[in-house]
């Protein structure tokens, strides 16, 4: 009997034990349907275990089946709630790793629940004994599904419109240190940095109500310096205020306090979890407030190429759940980030449609379905020195943030603040001139340097920083080199 | 006070080499170019006076900078800014925005404080010359 193929009719259902592929969880002639969730595993067989057959049991386990036949099946429409894994492939260059699809028919999931879709997608497979390992690599969402779901709350057209930037980058900084800092000098960091300018400063992913800080004085003097920066500028101003907690009772409170005191924008963090966030975005949608969502955790499982969710799924399913900004990577800073496939999580992020990019990991065409872009945030060891590849690799529509950047530059916190906004503007400037700016990019920033003390000082303490290490999550189809200089 | 509206202000007031220089940039985006001014720098002052339409289907950045002049005459101590939009699907809105003008002094914008509740305050803004 053949192992791969579907058993039909009375044999199908005796009890006993079947291989998944004999089950009906692989289909190599199955061709997808405009409606179907697609999605690419990456699996690592153990020895011996057949790969058709473990793309079966991804598929299977992901969906309906379970280890055993059971003659409750026959009482649903079975073979249509099957999920069917339709295509193996070797990854290119890594022995025992294989590219599995899977199909999914969309009566499988509930309108608008990222739990839902993550409970069945990444609910139990990854424990499965057989594989070694796995990852999810890519998803294809359908538009049908995508309507499901409301999106972004702002998204970055009409965030844009509500802080009247356009043209450039966005600019913040991280508030450091972030951890033990008073409510009164917290306030003292975000007013120099903003009225240095910056257009937003940023609570960290752990600051939240500690013993040397309630929230409610943080709230209180940040939002009086964003104010007083306001007025300084004549711009609109905005500081992230984080307000993850415990329960989503308090974190309703904290964002309401943030509201009443007009704050522009809040802040939470990835590892509430999927249902909160989308529950928060419910809520900024509601109370005309940008969403910011620090990635804290994803590390954890998005890092390593063999094992657990790529970081390009991630903000899929943020762009679904609704959030406005996203940290997305920097590729040039301290934290991990291939370039090219750091620029497809940017695609991921803000086109209407991503087409099949296999160099920047994008392994499906994904139609959005006019849901809002999500603005994708770039932070971590960036400095104004680096404005010209910044620019170069993400264009207008991200937020750099200079955390370090601003605030241990010699000159001061608004003098940190003023360098970036400079080398900013110079750089946009040139290159809407046509100037390349990829090479001339220095030269750019030393002439701006000129007429500009606090540019120079930076470049002087920082223009040397570069964090060259080898990505461990790099593309399958071409080796980018994640230098950064 | 200098006020820092706009993607160029923290560089030296633009020549109008300068100014053509990014006009050209728009219009070889299909970008329509808006004239506005106003002498309210309020950050919350989203409508400032338009110098007729927006000019679609320009090709030479000669004519935008005819037009500022002409705008300049007549209001040359007010704050003038281009506005370039772009009408792409999911887009549809100001895609690039700059001064071109300034008055010779610049108003203040001063905070007034409001107390409410606890320690809380209502922020306003007004400007004030």
């Amino acid at each position: 009997m053949n192992k791969q193929t579907e058993i039909k009719g009375k044999d199908r259902y005796k009890a006993g034990v079947l291989k998944y592929a004999q089950m009906g969880y692989w289909d190599g002639d199955y061709q997808p349907k405009d409606t179907d969730l697609l999605a690419l595993f990456r699996i690592t067989p153990q020895e011996g275990v057949d790969a058709i057959e473990a793309a079966a049991a991804v598929a299977g386990e992901s969906s309906t089946a379970t280890w055993t036949v059971v003659w409750t099946d026959r009482l649903t429409a079975a073979d249509q709630y099957r999920a069917k894994a339709y295509k193996v492939e070797p990854v290119p260059g890594r022995p025992g790793e294989w590219f599995c699809y899977v199909a999914y028919d969309l009566i499988l999931f509930e309108e608008g629940s990222i739990a839902n879709l993550t409970a069945s997608i990444i609910g139990n497979v990854f424990s499965f004994k057989p594989l070694k390992a796995a990852r999810l690599e890519d998803m294809r969402l359908p538009v049908a599904y995508v309507k499901t779901f409301k999106g972004p709350p702002t998204g970055l057209v009409v965030e844009r419109e509500r802080l009247d930037k356009f043209g450039r980058p966005l600019l913040g900084a991280t508030t450091k240190p972030k951890l033990g800092l008073s409510g009164k000098n917290y306030g003292r960091v975000v007013y120099e940095g903003l009225k240095g300018g910056l257009d937003f400063m940023k609570d960290d992913e752990n600051i939240n109500s500690q013993p040397f800080m309630h929230w409610r004085d943080r709230f209180l003097y940040v939002m009086e310096a964003v104010n007083k920066a306001s007025a300084e500028t004549g711009e609109v101003k905005g500081s992230y205020l984080n307000v993850t907690a415990g329960t989503m009772e308090e974190m309703y409170r904290r964002a309401d306090f943030a509201k009443s005191l007009g704050s522009v924008i809040v802040m939470i963090d990835l590892v509430i979890g999927y249902t909160a966030i989308q529950s928060m975005a419910e809520w900024c949608r509601a109370n005309d407030m940008i969403l910011h969502l620090h990635r804290a955790g994803h590390g954890t499982y998005t890092r390593q190429k063999n094992h657990g969710v790529s970081f390009r799924v991630i903000a899929k399913w943020m762009r679904l759940a609704g959030v406005d900004h996203i940290h997305a990577g920097t590729a040039v800073g301290k934290l991990e980030g291939d370039p090219m496939t750091v620029q497809g999580y940017y695609n991921v992020c803000r086109e209407t449609f991503n087409p099949v990019d296999l160099e920047r990991g994008i392994y499906f065409d994904q139609d959005w379905g006019d849901i809002k872009k999500v603005m994708p945030v770039a932070s971590g060891g960036i400095h104004a020195g680096q404005m010209h590849q910044l620019l170069d690799l993400f264009g207008d529509d991200v937020v750099l943030q200079f955390g370090g950047g601003t605030i241990g530059h010699p000159m001061g916190i608004q003098a940190g603040a003023t360098a970036n906004r400079v080398a900013l503007e110079a750089m946009v400037f040139a290159r809407n001139e046509g100037r390349d700016i990829k090479t001339e990019g220095p030269e750019i920033l030393r002439a701006a340097a000129k007429w500009c003390k606090p540019l120079e000082a930076a470049l002087d303490v920082w223009g040397d920083i570069s964090f060259n290490y080898t990505s461990t999550d790099t593309s399958d189809y071409a080796p980018t080199p994640s230098a950064s200089s | 006070m200098r006020i820092t509206q706009g993607c160029f202000s923290f560089l030296p007031d633009l020549t109008d080499e300068q100014i053509s220089s990014q006009v050209d940039y728009c219009l070889s985006k299909n970008w329509a170019i808006g004239i506005e001014y106003t002498d309210d720098p309020h950050p919350r002052n989203t409508y400032w006076e338009m110098w007729g339409n927006p000019m679609f289907d320009l090709v030479d950045p000669k004519g935008v900078m005819m037009e500022l002049e002409a705008c300049r005459k007549q209001f040359g101590d007010h704050y003038i800014r281009f506005n370039a939009f772009d009408s792409t699907r999911g887009f549809e809105t100001v895609t690039m925005s700059f001064i071109v003008n300034r008055p010779k002094v610049e108003p203040k914008i001063r905070m007034i404080r409001q107390e409410v509740d606890g320690r809380s305050q209502r922020y306003s803004f007004e400007t004030v010359r």
